[in-house]
């Protein structure tokens, strides 16, 4: 059971520069925990007190997970996730 | 420093401007690894605020599909401040996300004076650096182009 995991260049570092890494899991906060086993200080860049960060957008097969479950949103052989720092900001 | 082209500015101020008093954004592409802002990509604030913008996330990812795609990245990240100085809040330092990317800002809070300013944000470090504005940027250097300046007489 493998589905791809598209990462962004900030968190690249802990990929060793990789665009794409490898991961398996029930759902995306199995995933993360897998990523996390050879890429470790990956998950934590993502969740925060079991949820996905603020900053960051996460996306199953190009739906954001937002609009899904979340952390606990179920992911399948095949599947496509993408993360993405969110672009914001603001005056204050 | 940022080289950019005099058209890019004018088209960043213009998008600051027709959208006053909310927050404007978006992006300069170029190529991966060029610093070369050539590609103006204006952006909906999907927060519709004064004080805050956020790329529309649907946005976010069909705009980073297609600069893969392009072999692009986002040379330059751009947003205005409509009431206060074009200096990277608290909120703007958070959330940078993009260590080689220029954050520049234009502030509109001034109806006949455009500031603009441009940064380096990494690791919650502002840098700010200079921004030069040209009529328009140098020819990009092209693969198939002779190793040495040719000499001579320039043809027009």
């Amino acid at each position: 059971m493998t589905v791809e995991v598209r990462i962004p260049t900030i968190l690249r570092t802990y990929t060793e520069g990789a665009k794409a890494v490898p991961g398996a899991g029930g759902t995306l906060g199995e995933l993360f925990a897998d990523l996390d086993s050879r890429h470790p200080g990956l998950a934590d860049r993502l969740v925060e007190g079991g949820a996905l960060r603020r900053f960051v957008n996460v996306y199953l097969n190009d739906e954001d997970v937002r609009f899904l479950g979340g952390i606990d949103t179920p992911v399948a052989d095949g599947d496509d996730v993408t993360i993405l720092p969110a672009v914001a900001g603001g005056a204050v | 420093m940022l080289i950019i082209s005099q058209e890019v500015v004018d088209a960043i101020v213009a998008h600051a401007r027709r959208d006053h008093p909310d927050e404007a954004c978006g992006i300069v592409a170029g190529p991966e690894g060029s610093d070369r802002p050539e590609r103006f990509v204006p952006m909906v604030n999907a927060a519709m605020s004064p004080t805050f913008y956020e790329f529309d996330s649907g946005d976010l990812l069909r705009l980073y599909r297609d600069l893969d795609a392009r072999s692009e990245e986002p040379v330059v990240i751009y947003h205005s401040h409509t009431a206060t100085e074009a200096y990277p809040s608290r909120t703007d330092i958070s959330y940078a996300s993009e260590p080689s990317a220029h954050y520049l800002l234009v502030s509109t809070r001034e109806a006949d004076v455009d500031e603009i300013r441009s940064y380096r944000i990494v690791d919650a470090q502002v840098t700010e650096e200079e921004v030069r504005v040209v009529p328009a940027l140098s020819p990009a250097p092209s693969s198939d182009a002779p190793a040495s300046p040719s000499q001579g007489v320039t043809q027009s």
